[in-house]
């Protein structure tokens, strides 16, 4: 099966949230150096629920429709539930299993999610 | 002309993988079944340790391993076989002489690197630099993809140590004028040992330790059809003494016990411990069906198909490919790197791997080249004896289909 599903593509090419928040509460970037793909992601938390979040970036299919996805999936949860997710989490969203080498660039949005709301 | 479909017939992977489109060569060649014969060879009927037992047997693996040493000191050809070291590969080779070279350098003394260069040439010199306080100067590239050499003189004075450079850019794939670039070098700076980092050019073009006159020459034995595990550092006799033994511990040493440990000569002294003897058994064979092909031959095979791949890309894809370095195919190595607008080398590359196409994506352990290029990533295919057009014609087609995805 390939990884390219129509979901992922969709995701890709009209990435859901792409852009910037004028205050966000909570702001990360995140570059993996071996491949060039980056993503930048600013969020606002009111009374600890994701009122809202957006993200940007650049890079493979891969790194960039997990980002959309995974922000879709977030915006109106709690922050709790969102540092509970685990990269077996974005793997259901995406559908489909990444192989060894594809898991950075699927994983890349978790990272910078949980960076964003644990750094300040 | 060679006939890349008789060769495959020497290639066991082929018939595992039947629909195999194999372009990363430049990562490592697949091996033909000579090579792992005589190591099976080596493994079924006279696997003795080398150069320490005097029964038959050991007597065997050593006389394999001497003869080894001297079949690559012909193909590269280094003068005396005792400076052809085996290390466990090039990057290993090369901190062999980064390290045994640590106590000659002066702080404020420079250490010149260039920007084309794989990781395994960078790091071992940035951190030597920064241990010793010297400084670190990277010589800038042209848009060719060959080392600019303006920048070349004006980086080396009177207190440049060591210069570093690739005979061929594992990116970019074009040929250096290695004893030119030497001829430089020495002109500035007579007193400056050269290393060549020769791990792309190594069964492609002639390694001619003689003619280049560089201080050090690396490769890996796995570019060039032998197995995983063997790296040669060869070069001059007096460079080669130089080298403090950092590696040091069984076979290298003469007296262990006294105040001051004596150690062997070249090449002993520098390779402690058993060194890879099938290894090295796989390496020579691999230089045997490298020589029995002919170079000349193995290099117009691999010219021919890299004119065919840049034209071929260029008329799929227009003005929307990029294609790093000079467009003369006569100038490259088997190698071609490019970025293509609207695809990401991951995504391309493994979705030419679900159709058993083999390519490399990323920046290839050459972070500072891309870096200056301003590509984060590129896609690269390299070639070899086995490839035919029709595995450009694959390649091409498959990426015409990926890219109609993505449009």
């Amino acid at each position: 099966m390939t990884l390219y599903q129509d979901q992922i593509l969709d995701h890709y090419r009209n990435p859901r949230n792409f852009g910037s928040l004028e205050k966000p509460t909570h702001v990360a970037e995140v570059k993996n150096p071996t491949c060039g793909d980056s993503l930048h992601m600013d969020i606002a938390v009111q009374n600890g629920t994701i009122a809202d979040v957006r993200f940007s970036g650049s890079g493979c299919a891969i790194s960039q429709a997990s980002a959309s996805l995974l922000i879709e999936y977030v915006k109106g949860k709690t922050v709790k539930t969102a540092l509970s997710l685990g990269p077996q989490d974005i793997l259901e969203l995406l559908g489909v299993p990444l192989s060894p080498g594809r898991v950075k660039c699927g994983l890349l949005s978790l990272e910078t999610l949980k960076k964003s709301l644990t750094d300040k | 002309m060679l006939d890349p479909l008789a060769i495959r017939r020497d290639f066991p992977i082929y018939d595992a993988e039947p629909g195999l489109v194999y372009l990363d060569s430049a990562a490592t060649a697949l091996k033909p079944k000579a090579v792992i014969d005589a190591m099976n060879e080596y493994y079924l009927e006279y696997s003795a340790n080398a150069g320490r037992g005097l029964y038959p047997l050991a007597e065997g693996a050593t006389t394999a391993l001497d003869m080894a040493r001297e079949r690559i000191a012909r193909f590269v050809h280094a003068g005396e076989k005792e400076t052809v070291v085996f290390a466990a590969n090039a990057t290993h080779a090369i901190n062999l002489v980064a390290l045994g070279l640590e106590a000659s350098i002066k702080p404020g003394h420079n250490i010149v690197v260039t920007e084309l260069e794989h990781h395994s040439n960078y790091l071992p010199w940035k951190e030597l630099s920064r241990r010793r306080d010297a400084i670190f100067r990277s010589v800038k590239f042209t848009a060719d993809g060959t080392i600019d050499t303006a920048h070349l003189e004006t980086s080396i004075d009177e207190t440049t140590t060591i210069v570093v450079f690739s005979a061929v850019s594992n990116v970019f794939g074009i040929i250096n004028p290695v004893a030119d670039l030497v001829r430089i070098i020495r002109k500035k700076n007579p007193e400056a040992l050269i290393l060549v980092d020769a791990c792309q050019a190594a069964g492609h073009i002639n390694i001619d330790i003689e003619r280049w006159g560089a201080d050090f020459v690396v490769f890996s034995g796995h570019k060039l059809f032998g197995p995983t595990g063997i790296g040669i550092l060869a070069g001059k006799k007096e460079s080669l003494e130089r080298l403090t033994p950092m590696n040091v511990g069984g076979g290298t040493v003469l007296d262990a016990c006294g105040p001051t440990t004596v150690y062997k000569k070249l090449p002993e002294n520098l390779e402690g411990g058993t060194p890879n003897i099938a290894g090295a058994i796989g390496l020579a064979e691999a230089i045997e069906y490298i020589e029995a092909l002919g170079l000349e031959s193995v290099r117009a095979h691999e010219t021919m198909l890299i004119r065919y791949a840049l034209e071929g890309l260029k008329g799929a894809f227009g003005q929307r490919i990029h294609i790093l370095g000079t467009d003369d195919p006569n100038q490259r190595a088997g190698i071609i790197s490019f970025t293509l607008d609207g695809l990401h080398p991951h995504d391309l590359a493994h979705l030419l791997g679900e159709e058993n196409i083999c390519v490399r994506a990323g920046e290839h352990c050459a972070s500072p080249l891309h870096r200056t290029a301003g590509f984060p990533a590129t896609t690269r295919l390299s070639l070899s004896v086995y490839n035919t057009k029709d595995d450009i014609d694959r390649l091409i087609r498959t990426m015409e289909k990926i890219s109609r995805i993505f449009a």
